[in-house]
């Protein structure tokens, strides 16, 4: 199924109608979520009206995070089958997972304040999504500069690999270590968040999710897009 | 073995190193990237004296005292195993209450004591509506 894909114009065949489709999905559910959460949800016990941060926070880390696993799974899959779209495909994860990772510690930094008294602090789950941040910028930059050179992309695909080594530290740093960071509230099977103020999360969380996917299969087909018009650009050229 | 094989098995070798990284730097930095000391974590062993650290656990119920002039605060920080006296000269964030978290910064006495000179309030994983939360979580507050 993946070696199947694996083929540009079967990808593209997919991609096209698929686009439109996950986009304004995403768009629709994350907008409801976000309407539900603001209005049709109780407020914390504790932390009253900012409690309402969590709509875009948790689906934001999630992303953050989840990207990175994207970004790791194609560059692993580029090293291991030299399949030209994996490399596409981690290139373009990685703007859209940074843009999440910046969000979450946004909006994690504007939910501190006024719960922890701090705008921020150096625990270990802030540092660590920091760096995960960071990566995402040292990726990017990894990736663009080897383009530019003419590269064939294993350089940023090894780095990508070695990236995921931030998401156990990430995921687990409030359990192994003493943190400012709250534990974990979303289990598989169970949840600290009371069901009355739960529900809208999981819409943002599919929402954004969507909208992930629609902006990545986006950026994938005007990268294969470029790489065309470069092809008959070089042929022109050579004529 | 082809030499698609070969890097199928070295791929796979490669991430299981990384996440065998990620899992000696989370053992390794166990003491080292705590951000805090549980009371629990200090008893019985030499205090961190003469340098600036956290102290992090349960505000005790029933153990805020408010002084005299207003701005200070005595109060006990416990994780269950061991308790820590704190005082504290400031403003208080919000959510600082008897019974729920709290991470303190300051230093140590050698009495075993605690001056806190900035309180940062933990709140824990769980979140509920007030009709829920009801009278089980009511504790007093500095505003009573």
């Amino acid at each position: 199924m993946i070696h199947a894909l694996a083929n540009p114009t079967r990808f593209l065949k997919l991609a096209r109608p698929l686009t439109p489709v996950l986009f304004w999905a995403g768009v629709a559910l994350a907008l409801f979520g976000a309407w539900a959460g603001l209005t049709q949800t109780p407020a914390d016990y504790l932390q009253k009206e900012s409690v309402r941060i969590l709509y875009i926070h948790v689906p934001a880390a999630w992303l953050g995070m989840g990207g990175w696993t994207g970004v790791a799974g194609a560059s692993l899959g580029y090293l291991i089958w030299r399949h030209p779209l994996a490399h596409i495909a981690a290139r373009s994860i990685a703007p859209a997972g940074a843009v999440f990772a910046a969000l979450c510690l946004i909006t994690g930094s504007i939910w501190g304040r006024p719960t922890w008294g701090t705008w921020w602090e150096w625990d270990g789950r802030l540092t660590s999504m920091l760096l995960l941040f960071f990566v995402y910028i040292a990726y990017i930059a990894l990736a663009r500069a080897d383009s530019d050179r003419g590269g064939d992309g294993r350089v940023p695909a090894l780095f990508g690999v070695a990236g995921s080594v931030l998401l156990p530290i990430v995921r687990y740093s409030v359990v192994w270590w003493n943190t400012l960071h709250q534990g974990q509230s979303i289990g598989l099977t169970s949840s600290s968040i009371d069901g009355s103020m739960l529900w809208p999360l999981f819409f943002t969380i599919g929402g954004f999710t969507l909208l992930f996917a629609g902006v990545v299969l986006m950026r994938m087909r005007a990268m294969l897009a470029t790489q065309k018009v470069e092809a008959r650009l070089r042929r022109m050229a050579a004529r | 073995m082809k030499p698609k094989h070969q890097r199928l098995v070295l791929g796979l070798l490669a991430l299981g190193a990384v996440l065998g990284a990620s899992g000696l730097a989370l053992s390794a930095l166990r003491d080292e990237a705590a951000f805090f000391y549980a009371p629990g974590d200090v008893a019985g062993k030499p205090l961190p004296l003469g340098k600036a650290v956290r102290l992090g656990g349960m505000v005790e119920q029933g153990s805020i005292a408010r002084q005299p002039d207003g701005l200070s605060i005595a109060f006990v920080v416990t994780d269950g195993k061991a308790r820590v006296p704190v005082a504290f000269r400031g403003v208080a964030p919000d959510l600082f209450k008897e019974g729920s978290g709290v991470v303190a910064e300051g230093k140590f006495n050698p009495d075993g004591s605690f001056t806190a000179d900035n309180l940062l309030a933990k709140h824990d994983e769980r979140y509920m509506p007030p009709q829920v939360a009801g009278n089980m979580h009511k504790s007093e507050t500095l505003d009573k």
